[in-house]
């Protein structure tokens, strides 16, 4: 296979990669460089996660594991700073060498700031990246004023953003108007009133020419002379193209790396895509153009004879603090064209249509939006608008409906995934969906910005006709076998009196009649949550690692991870695991990052045997339950301990050993503010003071790192179990089936769940149904000990030599 | 040239449990044998064809499909063939049933 190398990991070049997979899928080895830490993810979005609708992990378009599944040597926070174009290969900011056949450079831009005095003080930023976003939510705990430097859509956003965190906000702007480039005068006054009764204020014609302050920024000075306090400057004026390492390199650049019509570059076998490409003197930054580059290159890449890119025409669909807008083509009026306006003050929409020579040569909409794909459609295939209505009357009441019959089947809806209304309709009749939510995962349509999604749900109507369930469509179902949705199917479950796997996927008609790896298990423990001692656990619904009691590694070997309450052991255990280790010749035995010892690398059919030699119970390191409590030495022997950690991790992981969760759960007891155990990125943590225990919860130390909340503080041993008892108990009832509790807090607000646990009959209740549920459990890795039949199904490997009779 | 057919006894069908998958080694293959609820049995070679491989026999078993448990690939159990938006096939043998004892033909 050959060597494709691509030097930088967003959504552009990403997307390149996944078209290039779809065309040649075995032809290359492919590695790409990221210079931030994460995979990728959708940019578009960032404001969101700054105004706080949204959290990182939403956001991520391709997970870790999309790297792994397709076989990319993918190295994060690690810049390319050289392409050697003679030997063929590039060199990392950490000394990494790798060898390429072809090289895609897809370095994007960065926030253009501004050459002035001042503009390297910490408390400056650009708004491009989770970093940005980041250091501007850190800087709103700490201060109270920001200004941020562009009118433009970038900076109008992260002025929102930075107001619903609860800053106060300037917005200096160059220009007389706001999204000049977009907008005309009358759009953005508009504009510009609605944003500044929601709080922003305005200082336009502005120059900004020093930052002040000492090391942190205090403050703005403009050309006229006068001055603005501030705490917290975003520069928002544009982007530039990133194409250092290009140039540095000998490939031929101007504003961004130029590229011809096949995205090649000045040298052979080295091509560019997205932000930092020049293709025909114009560098794109909208998602729709990047991914018709992707599409050109990756054909060109995979040795097809494509099409040429021969530029895009671009529409611009917007949502500002709340506000539709849509711009495309010309703005201004020059002698030559005539307009055509609907301007309602009173209800805030304004459209303008720019024509010439009956031809429409640009749209600027505000306020009310549905008419852009049309009159788009107009202005791109430029029909002639002689006789035709331009603006729809609002009182046709069926208008949407008709529009969807109306537009052709290659009428493009979703303009980020190349979406037309025909793929849409197609996957909707062929695959039976009901739901946008099917819709978007089937086609794309609505992944990237989600700007498409009314459309598509006009098209879901009008192809479903009669059938379509409006409510229905709009939520989010468990899983592609039913439209149920979480909540319905828990109160399903108790009208209806549902008590197996089987008969819920029966009664509320599952399309799958048998159905999936998504709801099967998520079912199984709704069920086990209602009816606590009485259900009888489906172990077929469960997935490989907790049907099988161990966890399944890639080569079908299982781990073994024998239980160690609190993390404490002995000599004479530790004696025995490691002659079963020898005896076994278990390829690894490792410490976990949970205190406990595993081993790895266990064939299925040695697992009952090992488990009996051991004796000792399930560690559980495999399922969705309590893993481990990990505990600090604590008062018994450390001269800083207050409390005794070890003893407390003990208790609690001893009574909530086997419980089953929504998601895994994690603790961790330190007997000091020191922390030892980690306690402060647990699911659940217990810090000791003088006279106590603060309980921490919601805390994540994995993919979404987030430190704990204080949940209370309470005197005794007996306090934290029941507060404990409680808080478990509230989450397995309310949370969704794999959701971690950090996820669940931030859903549902810890102000909620503190209010909850305040009453005490509450807890009380609570607590009740916990020990009730825990009744049930029995230790399972001595019942396959004990059962033949459980052996059999699950852990014997029936060997035959041919010729041979029987088993 | 003479086909020779072999046919491999396995199992007694009525000690196999429903919707389960059982792993059986015939000298160097690893074939998955699964009886479903409608109580068919398929037997399929013991590997997804990810790329990076992983057992069939511990997967989830739905209709007349098989979830590979690593890398949750829904497949086939008919035909061995890897659902969409994934791709592949998994190798099939042919189960015949003689009262209670099921034959893999080789």
């Amino acid at each position: 296979m050959k060597k494709l190398v691509m030097i930088g990991n967003g959504m552009a070049g990403v997307r390149a990669i996944e078209e290039i997979l779809k065309v040649a899928p075995d032809k290359y080895t492919i590695t790409i460089f990221g210079q931030e830490p994460y995979p990728n993810y959708n940019r578009i979005k960032l404001s969101n996660i700054l105004q706080g609708d949204t959290n990182f992990e939403d956001i991520i378009i391709n997970p870790l594991e999309w790297y792994q599944e397709n076989q990319i040597q993918l190295y994060t926070g690690e810049t390319v700073v050289k392409i050697d174009r003679e030997a063929k290969h590039v060199i990392s900011d950490q000394g990494r060498e790798v060898d390429y056949d072809e090289l895609i450079i897809a370095t994007g831009s960065n926030s253009f700031i501004l050459p002035i005095p001042g503009a390297d003080k910490i408390g400056v930023t650009g708004f491009r990246d989770i970093k940005d976003c980041e250091m501007m939510i850190k800087s709103s705990k700490q201060y109270k004023k920001a200004v941020v430097i562009g009118g433009g859509l970038l900076g109008l956003e992260a002025a929102r953003g930075l107001l619903n965190l609860g800053m106060k906000v300037d917005v200096v702007h160059l220009m007389p108007h706001l999204m000049e480039r977009q907008l005309d005068p009358i759009a953005s006054s508009l504009l510009k009133g609605e944003l500044e009764s929601q709080g922003m204020n305005f200082l336009m014609e502005k120059e900004t020419v020093e930052i002040l302050g000492d090391e942190h920024v205090t403050g703005l000075r403009f050309k006229d002379g006068s001055e603005v306090e501030t705490d917290l400057v975003v520069m928002a004026i544009g982007i530039k193209a990133n194409t250092a390492v290009a140039k540095d390199s000998g490939i031929y650049v101007n504003r961004g790396i130029v590229v011809n019509d096949f995205m090649e570059t000045s040298e052979p076998h080295i091509y560019a895509v997205g932000e930092c490409a020049e293709h025909r003197e114009i560098v794109y930054g909208l998602v729709a153009p990047l991914y018709e580059q992707g599409k050109v290159l990756a054909n060109r890449i995979a040795g097809i004879v494509g099409e040429a890119y021969e530029g895009s025409v671009t529409g611009t669909q917007l949502k500002v603090a709340g506000v539709d807008l849509f711009s495309a083509g010309e703005i201004f009026e020059d002698g030559t064209t005539k307009s055509i306006m609907i301007y309602n003050e009173y209800d805030g929409v304004y459209k303008r249509v720019l024509t010439r020579n009956d031809l429409i040569v640009g749209i600027v909409l505000y306020g009310d939006t549905t008419d852009s794909t049309r009159l788009y459609r107009l202005l791109t295939k430029k029909e002639d608008i002689s006789g035709v209505a331009i603006f729809q009357t609002a009182c046709s009441g069926e208008s949407s409906s008709d529009d969807i019959a109306s537009m052709p089947d290659d009428e493009l809806v979703c303009g980020c995934n190349g979406v037309t209304k025909g793929a849409i309709v197609e996957a909707i009749q062929a695959q039976g969906l009901t739901t946008l939510d099917q819709v978007s995962h089937c086609t794309n349509a609505g992944r990237s910005c989600g700007r498409c999604k009314p459309m598509v749900s006009n098209i879901l109507a009008h192809t479903l006709g009669d059938q379509f369930d409006a409510t229905a469509a709009q939520k989010t179902s468990i899983c592609g076998c039913t439209t149920v949705s979480r909540e319905e199917l828990v109160a399903e479950i108790k009208v209806k009196g549902l008590t197996s796997v089987k008969e819920v996927m029966n009664v509320l008609d599952w399309n799958n009649e048998e159905g999936c790896t998504k709801c099967r298990p998520a079912i199984n423990y709704y069920l086990g949550m209602i009816y606590m001692d009485e259900y009888k656990d489906d172990r077929d619904s469960r997935l490989v690692n907790e049907k099988m009691h161990a966890n399944i590694q890639k080569d079908g070997t299982y781990s073994v991870v024998p239980r160690m309450y609190g993390g404490v052991t002995t000599a004479a255990d530790l004696k025995k695991i490691a002659e079963i280790a020898e005896k076994y010749a278990v390829p690894l035995v490792k410490l976990t990052g949970g205190q406990r010892i595993g081993l790895f690398g266990v064939k299925k059919e040695d697992l009952p045997s090992m488990w009996e030699e051991l004796d000792m119970p399930s560690g559980y390191a495999y399922g969705k339950t309590l893993r481990t409590v990990k505990t600090c030495v604590g008062a018994q022997f450390c001269r800083y301990g207050t409390q005794d950690s070890m003893a407390l991790g003990i208790e609690l992981e001893k009574k909530f050993e086997r419980l089953d969760t929504p998601h895994k759960v994690k603790m961790g007891v330190s007997a000091c503010p020191r922390n030892c155990s980690e306690a402060g990125i647990k699911d659940i943590g217990f810090v000791g003071i003088d006279g106590g225990w603060e309980i921490y919860v919601a805390g994540n130390g994995g993919v979404d790192l987030r430190p704990g909340d204080l949940l209370c503080t309470v005197k005794t041993q007996e306090e934290v179990m029941e507060m404990t008892g409680a808080y478990l108990q509230y989450y397995r009832e309310t949370a969704n089936y794999l959701e971690r509790t950090s996820k669940w807090v931030e859903r549902v607000g810890l102000e909620h769940v503190k209010e909850v646990l305040a009453n005490e009959q509450t807890r009380k209740d609570l607590n009740e149904r916990m020990d009730l549920t825990l009744k049930k459990y029995i230790e399972p890795w001595n019942e396959a000990i004990q059962n033949e039949e459980i052996q059999d199904k699950y852990y014997a490997k029936h060997t035959i030599t041919s010729g041979s009779e029987s088993k | 040239m003479i086909e020779t057919i072999t046919r491999i006894p396995v199992a007694h069908y009525a000690n196999l449990k429903e919707r389960a998958g059982y792993s059986i080694k015939i000298d160097d293959k690893e074939i998955a044998l699964f009886k479903l609820s409608s109580g068919e049995v398929y037997a399929l070679e013991n590997r997804s064809p990810h790329p990076k491989g992983g057992v069939l026999s511990e997967g989830l078993v739905s209709g007349r499909f098989v979830y590979c448990p690593v890398y949750d690939w829904k497949i086939s159990l008919v035909d061995g063939m890897v659902q969409a938006p994934d791709e592949g096939q998994v190798r099939t043998y042919s189960v015949e049933r003689k009262e209670d004892i099921l034959f893999i033909v080789l």
